[in-house]
Order: structure tokens, then sequence, then C-alpha cells
């Protein structure tokens, strides 16, 4: 089982530039079942992808594959023509939010956007538009959600990724391939990572992606990746000490990060002392939660997290 | 992007936000010639000289060649002696402020130098308030933030008083309601001319940080006059940069002798780049990967020399641009690569780090570490380049090996 996407997700991709043709490359060849593409001057073409299968992808493939991807002009017609059911977002940042909306607009439910530097006013429209729709938007400026051996979106490397018991869930998207890997060399594996981007205003946040991984019988035990500024790891920590009854490990970066000063995230800037390391720190451990202290004992910490909760 | 105050007040000013008349002057002569229109415009004989630098505490601030003298001086010779008193002491004054160095609680202990000087007229206070819209990240919102204490720091009075911080959430689909700028003005205890005035002026300023995309707009402080006028009597205004293309009038408002010359020549190669105090230089992919790759070095006995993320999108030439950036400070005794590669390629960072050994030389240690895409490919441009590299299997292991290859 996993959260999100599985192999019944039908992707369709929206930004076809160099980036987001290469990463729709290495999403089919891990065998995402990618429908459709939407670019208004491309509408009725075709788009070839070809190559090797990516051997740690969806098993019982042959070793090549050959896809010759729809275009549509309008995410609308992309959606009557091949049922897509969700959407990634690799268009340039200050078009990123309208393909969002556009995707809502088409009753997408899931909407995954990468694009990193969408202005914040943007967002928060974005974010009030979306408010009482059925869509689910994760990110932007993220690493994208993998399903292991069933579905990988977004811009993450494949092979790192095994099957298993833990849910992932991060606002970092490098640490959150040093989280995989290392529960991947732990024997531990991932149920689904979640990477909710470094933006100050997003869609998914921690409390969401917990609630999904509280719901999915399959995650044992979650690992929460946060950083330094705004408040959404210590929200976490309170929803994690009154509802959630797996074990939890984290990790928080910035402990060394001078106030003041903006750490490439937008969202990562320690203020007016707020969105400190030291107190997020404090908080996840008050309710409980393994935090590793070095990025390196992220998996160690999931397996105490585990094994404290008799799970190991 | 931060801009002056005399800017931020001809943008506001541009949009129907009342504030005093002022003249930005570069030179004595400049600061003289403001004097009088000044006066004559407002009737009032006393005007303002304050220092235009991009930080804050300027009141409270001190020149280091001058420790007698503060960044803002309230000029009322003109009181007694006329114009011509007050001319005297502008000058006296601009000659003294201009090319010295005003050190304020922001600056840091180097403080900055005055290139520009805003004469302002002065104002008659009646009451001195707080307003500022930013974002609140919890409700994914613009915040109308309002205060009573004025001309004190906000975060003072949220640790002292936090019941005197008024808060209103900006809805983007309606803006600010009159009713919302309504309850701040009345709970700020205006009334009469001056609660109609405040109304207006916070629906413009809400107005500003939407269109102008704006990461934060204070002003502080907010004056109310004898006469119910509402003013801003400082403006501080900071733009969202990854908004700044569809402004290309800010652009000229960019004051690039106030930025660090390293961080303004790196974000020019698309680098996020900050200089820190220690000795270990970073070069890694991803905001988060390397804070915590600061945080480790720190752990195992080091200093970082500085923040650099190179960005999903980097070339061979942005890698070499932040090697070289990396080498040139001369406190660096050591550099630690650290990637985890997914849209960056390892082979991409290979390549810009051996092209920028070969353009520039290495005098201190190496330690690479890579992972994810196109790892091995990346490994092998390493070895095949002959370099004196050393790897790691991990993150900690090589900030352990690049802070004993640096003691």
């Amino acid at each position: 089982m996993s959260v999100l996407v599985g192999t019944e997700t039908r992707l369709l991709v929206q930004g076809l530039g160099s980036a987001g043709r290469f990463h729709t490359d290495r999403a089919i060849a891990y065998g995402t079942n990618v429908v459709a593409g939407v670019h208004p001057r491309k509408g009725g073409t075709k788009l070839r992808f070809e190559g090797d299968v990516d051997a740690s992808g969806v098993p019982g493939r042959g070793a090549r594959f050959e896809v010759d991807l729809p275009m549509f002009e309008t995410v609308r017609d992309a959606v009557a023509a091949t049922g897509a059911n969700a959407s990634v977002v690799y268009v340039p940042p200050l078009g990123a939010a309208d393909a969002i909306l556009e995707a809502a607009d088409a009753g997408i439910e899931l909407v995954v956007c990468i694009t990193e530097g969408i202005p914040v006013q943007d967002m928060v429209v974005v974010k009030r538009a979306l408010q009482g729709t059925g869509t689910r938007l994760i990110g932007p400026n993220c690493p994208g959600v993998i399903t292991p051996h069933a579905c990988k979106i977004g811009i993450m490397p494949g092979y790192i990724h095994e099957g298993g018991r833990i849910g992932v869930v991060s606002r970092s998207g490098t640490l959150t391939y040093e989280a995989v890997k290392q529960l991947t060399d732990a024997g531990l594996g991932q149920t689904t990572a979640i990477g909710i981007g470094g933006d100050p205003v997003n869609g998914t946040d921690f409390v969401d992606a917990l609630e999904l991984f509280a719901r999915d019988p399959e995650t044992e035990g979650v690992i929460l990746i946060g950083e330094i500024g705004g408040t959404a790891e210590e929200e976490a920590a309170a929803w994690i000490a009154e509802h959630l009854d797996k074990p939890v490990a984290g990790f928080i970066a910035g402990t060394t990060a001078p106030p003041g000063k903006r750490m490439g995230h937008a969202g990562a800037i320690v203020s007016g002392g707020k969105g400190t390391a030291d107190a997020k720190i404090a908080a996840l451990e008050g309710a409980g939660v393994v935090v590793a202290r070095t990025p390196s004992d992220m998996g160690a910490a999931m397996q105490e997290a585990l094994r404290v909760a008799g799970r190991a | 992007m931060k801009i002056h105050e005399y800017q931020a007040k001809r943008l506001m000013q541009e949009r129907g936000i009342a504030v005093p008349d002022g003249r930005v002057a570069t030179t004595p002569d400049e600061a003289v010639a403001a004097v009088r229109p000044l006066i004559e415009s407002s009737g009032v004989p006393v005007v303002v000289v304050k220092s235009q630098i991009h930080a804050g505490g300027r009141g409270k601030g001190r020149f280091q060649e001058h420790p007698d003298l503060g960044g803002v001086t309230v000029v009322t010779d003109g009181v007694s002696g006329g114009p011509e008193a007050t001319e005297a002491k502008v000058r006296a004054l601009a000659e003294r402020m201009l090319g010295s160095t005003l050190v304020t609680v922001q600056t840091g202990p180097s403080g900055k130098t005055v290139r520009r000087l805003y004469v302002e007229q002065g104002i008659a206070i009646a009451q001195e308030l707080y307003l500022a819209v930013v974002l609140d990240r919890a409700s994914g919102r613009n915040l109308l933030m309002a205060s009573t204490e004025g001309g004190t720091e906000i975060e003072e009075v949220a640790e002292a008083t936090p019941e005197k911080i008024l808060r209103e959430t900006i809805d983007p689909a309606v803006g600010l309601a009159d009713f919302q700028a309504r309850r701040l003005a009345l709970g700020l205890g205006l009334s009469g001319d001056a609660l109609a005035n405040a109304v207006r002026f916070m629906k413009s300023l809400a107005a500003f940080a939407r269109d102008m995309d704006t990461d934060l707009i204070e002003i502080n402080p907010l004056v109310v006059t004898e006469a119910g006028d509402v003013l801003a009597l400082d403006g501080k205004v900071a733009f969202d940069a990854n908004a700044l293309p569809r402004h290309p009038e800010l652009a000229e408002l960019r004051d690039e002798t106030e930025e660090d010359p390293a961080e303004r020549e790196a974000s020019a190669y698309g680098l996020s780049f900050i200089k820190l105090d220690g000795t270990i230089g970073c070069l890694v992919n991803g905001a988060g990967l390397a804070m915590a790759t600061m945080d480790t070095i720190k752990q195992v006995g080091g200093e970082p020399a500085n923040f650099l993320d190179v960005g999903g999108g980097a070339t061979t030439e942005n890698v070499t641009a932040a090697f070289k950036i990396i080498t040139r400070d001369p406190a660096v005794k050591g550099i630690f690569v650290n990637i985890f590669g997914g849209i960056m390629k390892c082979d991409t960072i290979a390549e810009g780090v051996v092209a920028a050994v070969r353009e520039v030389g290495l005098e201190v240690p190496l330690v690479v570490r890579l992972e994810g895409t196109n790892v091995e490919l990346g490994k092998k441009i390493l070895e095949e380049s002959g370099l004196d590299v050393l790897t790691a299997s991990d993150m900690k292991d090589g900030a352990a090996k690049i802070v004993e290859a640096a003691r």
C-alpha cells in the first residue's frame, strides 16, 4: 500500500521544456503511467520517449520502453481524452501558478508542482483558489512524490528507493534523498516519499501528509524532515502528540544558520527569534519524535523510533 | 530586494499613500538646496536629515568617524534663526554624514557607508503608530499588523506587550475590506479625520503589497498629525526577488553598493550564497542539504565559511563560478563538495569542479561526496582528472575528513 500515488495514477505533464522532458523520460523509464502532455502550441502532436527501462522501477516490464506521448492544448482536453487523474508542473515560475489553476479547473485530483521561484503572492492566490475544490497540491519547489516500484512523479533519483514500511515527508529535496537512501540501506524501505517543498506558502503541509500516513495500514513509521523558518514543524509536533500512534523520527536542518539570512529556500529564514531549529527540535522531541542530530543519522533515528515503539 | 527609504516613499506617493515631502541629496550642496522648497511648502521651519542605507536602527546608530552624531538628525535651528540657520546646519551635517560609516544594530560592527541623504520636511506629530504588511505563513495570506507603539522595534513589542499588536488577515479574493481597516484604526484609538485617513492609508498599503509583490512593508512610525493627517514618517520596503521579472521598473532601484560583492556575483550565476565566518568552504545542491552540511561540519568540530546552494538547474559554468567564489575567500582552509543529485546531475558538478581547479588551481584540501543522478559518471570524471581529491562515503564522513584535512 501507499499514499497519493500508485499504479492507478494516470499522469499528465504541464511544461515540457528541457527539464520537463528529461524528468518525464526518467518517470516513464521508471514505469510511471504518463498519459498526456499539455502545451498550448503543440496540441495534436506526439512526443516520443524511448530508452532502457529503469530496473529499480515498476517490475515485470521488458528491457526497453517506447512511448509516443499525446500532446494537448489544454488540461481539460487532456483529461477528457486520457482520463488523467494527476498532473506534474514543470512550467517556468511566472506561469506555474496559472498551470496549477488550470489543472484544478479540469478536476485533477493531485497536482505536483516542481517549479522553484514562484512569486509568493501567486501562491497566496493559488492556495485561496484551491480551497473547497477536490484538488490537492504538492509543492511548489519540491522534488515530488514517489511510491517505490509503482509511480515516480518528480525529479528524485529512482534507484535509491525501495518498497517498505516508512512514510517520508520533507520540506527539502536533497535531504529527502538522504533519508530515503538511509531507509533503503537499513532495510526499512518506503511506502511513499512526499516532498512538500521549501516555499513559505505551499499546498500539502506536514499535518496533511501525516494524516495520510496515519490512515495507511502499510506505513508503520514516519520520518519528517524540516528546516528553519515558519512554524510548520511545531504544528506537526502538536498533531503527532495528539493524533499519531505510529513511531516518528525527524531531522531539522539549519541549527547553525544565522538569523535574518534566507538560507536558499524562500521559506528558510529565522526572523524575530521565530523559526529556530532548536525550538523545532524541542517541539518534536516533546511529542515523542526521535530527532537525528546529523543528517547521516536519519535512518538510525527511524530504527530507534521503531525500537522504542516495539516495532523494530 | 531591499530599497532605500526615499525610493520606498516615492513608490508609495505614486500610489496615493501619504508621505512627507522630501528630497534626496548626494552632496552637501544638494542637501542645502532642498531646505528652502521644503520649508516653503510645509510652512514649518524644521527639516530632518536622514542617512540612506539598507539597514534599520539609523536614528540610534552612530557614525564611526563622528561618535556624537546619529544617522537621523532633526534640524530646528530655523525656528529662531530663519532659513539661513537651517541651511548652515544642514550643510555642516551633510559634510560630516556623507561618505562616513554608520553603525546600527542591523549593520554589524563594520557599518555601512552613507552615500545619500534624504532631507525631509518636519512634521508636527500628535501620535506615533506602527503598521506593516507581512506574509502570514500559517494562513498563506498577507497580514496587516498595527500597534500603538510606533517608533519601537516590533519584536520588542511582541515580547513585552503582545496584546498591543493588532492583526487583520487579508483574503486575496477580496483585498483588505473597509471594515477590517476600520477595526484596526479604531483599535489604535483613532477617530474623526484621522480614522478616515488611516482607513484610506491601510487600504492603499495592502493593495501596494499585492500589486508590487512585496516581501515586507514596514511603516515605523506611522504618524498622525495634529490636523488629523496620517503619514508614513519612515518606510521600509523589500520586494520578492522571484517577482522582479514582472516589475522591470524596479530594476533601477537596486543599489548594488549595499550588497556583499561575493553574494552579488553568486546571484548573477543563479547561486544562493551567504558568507559566514568559518574556514570550511561548502558547495552543495539543495538548500536543506546545504544547511545540513553546515550543521554537520560544526558538529564534527569545524566552522563553515559559507552557505552555498548551486540549485537544480546549474550548468558546468555555474559550478565553476561557485568554486571560484569559495576559493577566493582567504579564510577558506578546506572545501567540501556535497552533492545528492536529483534534478542536478553529478557529472555536471564533477565537470565544473575539474574546470575550476584547472583554471584557478587548488591550494587547500578538497573532499567530494557524490550520490544520486549520474553518480558513476561523476566519480569517473573526478578519477580521470587526476586531481588530488579525497572522496567520502557519506555526509558525516566527508565533513570529518575535510575538518581533519584543514587543521
